[in-house]
């Protein structure tokens, strides 16, 4: 076929014109593929989650690993009729079987709050948790880039660097918290304030994520807000996963939401270790930014995990203020893992 | 539901008070549907009011060693309740039955429909589609490889009837029709009809295999889950897949083919041997279901299929419409 040319000279795929008819254009795939691990698959956000993740193109093969039912798990996921492979792996000490060959480990493993209950009560369960989980990654797979939704995130991250530094094979650019969700209600939240259009509302949302740590930058978002609606923004978005708790009334905390957020936030990674250029999320990460050792702000992502951590720009007086709060929380909610990490 | 683009509203209901949790949860992902949780009959109506589409996937699932069928006596009775509600709040939705048996809860929906003077067989609809999904994967596991992709890519045969997930290199896609029903030998895999067709065809163990897989997939995932449910996440893929196909069609796309348990599915050919309900090739469109395809040809294995096929549907058929001649159609039973 005659080769096309778009106006800027660059060219244009002709198969793609080829396919148009169909309802989804079918590429003739170029891109590379990522085998991902989902530890803590066959729990309340691991199982959606799994599904979004057995759709997404780029994903090679599907590990999922959890204490129990994950063949099951594995088998429904397997009759989804995408491109990627899927296997389970089960039990108690397992995860290093999970782990062997993949590129990305999603870790959304552990108890969901109840009613009442701070993310930081998780703490002496999810905390074992993931160490254990950690201790097998850096084994299996030290060179993979680990996404950490386990709870309390502010102090999970820290204890996976540690337990990964015991292993000498921590590396700051690969180990992620998943702060999506935060974003997600950020978007959902102003849009229906604004009466505006979701897919257009993009909200940055830094710090950490956990009730106050959690800032969203409604000054830069482009949209008009009163005090009042600023405050009480930032309130639900900071307790949005308060309201999910509180609304399912002991039967969990939010699982559907995450697993969307979380497969998009895998979603967005693939695409960049993918080598597609101008992938920018918010994400958990090590960083200079503040005095608190981790923080989520903008980051780009590439190849190699996280490319460049970006500022949080200017802020309002009360976005400085909620910031200037939040620091010390995320050094203590860290250090209690850093310390969590060095007794264990 | 929550991330299609065409979704306006989603109504999320159950008996169970976990429907207003579950709704909290998914109304925070960041589209543009709107969502509500509703709880218990005295909440249906207001879920059901002004709905365009209704989905029931409703009721209580297998254990190993069940059949779908032994499951009839908890969730005929649901579905018969559920679909007078639907009766009062939204006769002319497009209803998609997911409830088990399929092949007896759907003349269930339609006898309660009929009772209330509301039927219109072009909206009920049995959601079979996992089936075709579970083809679809079989075939492409069983045949697969590159030199196949190359060989289609040349031939330019791209466009399938039915959108299908994008291609990657590795693995072609097949689209294959399911027709009878949906629970065991009523399930129907046409893989003579597979398009495109592979090169070099079936042999005869390939398609005993696949037919067999196919038939008994869902018992696979029951199996494999030992006890802790059957498929769900490939089941909900599969009725968002089609009921994406059933929101095209009532926007006025044409070419929303899928396969579905109808009134009058598979074509005069069916209604000459008695039978009210069959899944095939169906159309979907403004008013539901649009066209029904005949079953096309069929190769002498294919039926022999139809024959079990029929002889089975014709029972389970019966089973549903009598399980709502003995109970009322009004849905006077308390649910479970």
């Amino acid at each position: 076929a005659k080769q096309r040319t778009r106006p800027s000279g660059r060219a244009i795929d002709t198969n793609i014109i080829m396919y148009a008819t169909t309802r989804h254009v079918a590429r003739v795939a170029r891109r590379s593929a990522s085998n991902v691990a989902v530890l803590g698959a066959a729990g309340g956000i691991g199982q959606p989650m799994s599904l979004l993740l057995k759709q997404n193109p780029l994903v090679g093969e599907l590990s999922l690993y959890d204490v129990v039912n994950t063949p099951g798990v594995a088998a429904d996921l397997s009759h989804c009729n995408t491109p990627a492979s899927v296997r389970a792996t089960v039990g108690v000490g397992n995860a290093a079987a999970a782990l062997e060959g993949m590129d990305v480990v999603v870790i959304p493993a552990g108890v969901p709050r109840k009613p009442g209950m701070t993310r930081d009560d998780l703490f002496n369960t999810n905390a074992s948790i993931v160490a254990s989980l950690a201790d097998a990654c850096a084994q299996a797979c030290p060179d993979a880039m680990f996404l950490i939704i386990s709870n309390p995130v502010n102090s999970t991250v820290p204890i996976f660097a540690e337990t990964l530094k015991k292993h000498g094979v921590y590396n700051k650019s690969k180990l992620m918290g998943v702060t999506t969700l935060d974003v997600v209600r950020a978007n959902t939240f102003v849009a229906e304030h604004l009466g505006a259009d979701v897919s257009a509302t993009k909200v940055d949302v830094i710090g950490g994520h956990a009730g106050t740590t959690i800032l969203p930058l409604l000054s830069q978002c482009g949209g008009a807000f009163d005090d009042d609606a600023i405050a009480a923004l930032t309130q639900r978005i900071m307790f949005g996963g308060d309201e999910v708790v509180k609304a399912k009334d002991g039967a969990g905390s939010a699982t559907l939401s995450m697993a969307y957020a979380g497969a998009h936030f895998a979603g967005q990674l693939l695409k960049a270790i993918d080598g597609e250029a101008g992938i920018t999320e918010c994400a958990f990460v090590e960083s200079d930014v503040t005095a608190a050792p981790y923080f989520s702000t903008p980051v780009t992502l590439g190849k190699n995990g996280v490319e460049q951590i970006h500022g949080y720009g200017t802020l309002s007086a009360f976005e400085q203020d909620v910031l200037d709060k939040a620091v010390p929380d995320l050094v203590a909610q860290a250090e209690k893992g850093i310390k969590f990490a060095g007794e264990a | 539901m929550k991330r299609h683009p065409m979704v306006t509203s989603l109504r999320l209901f159950d008996v169970a008070p976990l429907a207003k949790g579950v709704a909290a949860d998914v109304s925070h992902v960041d589209s543009a549907a709107r969502v509500d949780g509703f709880v218990g009959d005295t909440q249906l109506g207001a879920a059901l009011h002004g709905a365009d589409v209704v989905l029931i996937p409703a009721g209580v699932p297998r254990k190993p060693g069940m059949t779908r069928d032994d499951l009839f006596n908890v969730n005929a009775g649901i579905v018969r309740d559920l679909t007078a509600a639907v009766a009062t709040h939204a006769p002319a939705a497009i209803l998609l039955v997911i409830s088990n048996p399929v092949n007896s809860t759907v003349p269930i929906a339609a006898e309660v429909l009929k009772t209330r003077g509301v039927y219109d067989p072009k909206k009920l609809m049995g959601v079979t589609h996992l089936d075709v999904m579970r083809a679809r994967t079989f075939v492409a596991d069983a045949v697969g490889g590159e030199e196949d992709g190359e060989r289609r890519r040349a031939s330019g045969a791209f466009y399938t009837l039915v959108p299908i997930r994008p291609r990657s290199r590795e693995r072609p896609s097949y689209d294959v029709p399911v027709v009878g029903g949906h629970a065991g030998v009523t399930i129907l895999p046409l893989l003579s009809q597979t398009k495109p067709f592979p090169r070099g065809g079936f042999s005869e163990k390939e398609i005993a295999s696949l037919t067999d897989r196919i038939q008994n997939g869902g018992t696979e995932v029951v199996e494999a889950k030992a006890g802790a449910g059957s498929a769900t996440l490939s089941m909900a893929a599969a009725a968002a897949e089609f009921a994406d196909l059933a929101l095209r069609g009532l926007a006025g796309e044409r070419g929303a083919w899928g396969c579905a348990y109808v009134d009058g599915g598979g074509g005069s050919e069916i209604k000459a041997r008695g039978l009210e309900f069959f899944a095939s090739k169906v159309r979907l469109g403004r008013r539901g279901v649009e066209q029904i395809a005949g079953l096309g040809r069929m190769t002498p294995g294919e039926r022999v299929g139809l024959e079990k096929a029929c002889e089975e549907l014709r029972g389970s058929i019966a089973k549903g419409k009598a399980f709502v001649a003995a109970g009322g159609g009004d849905g006077g039973g308390a649910k479970k």
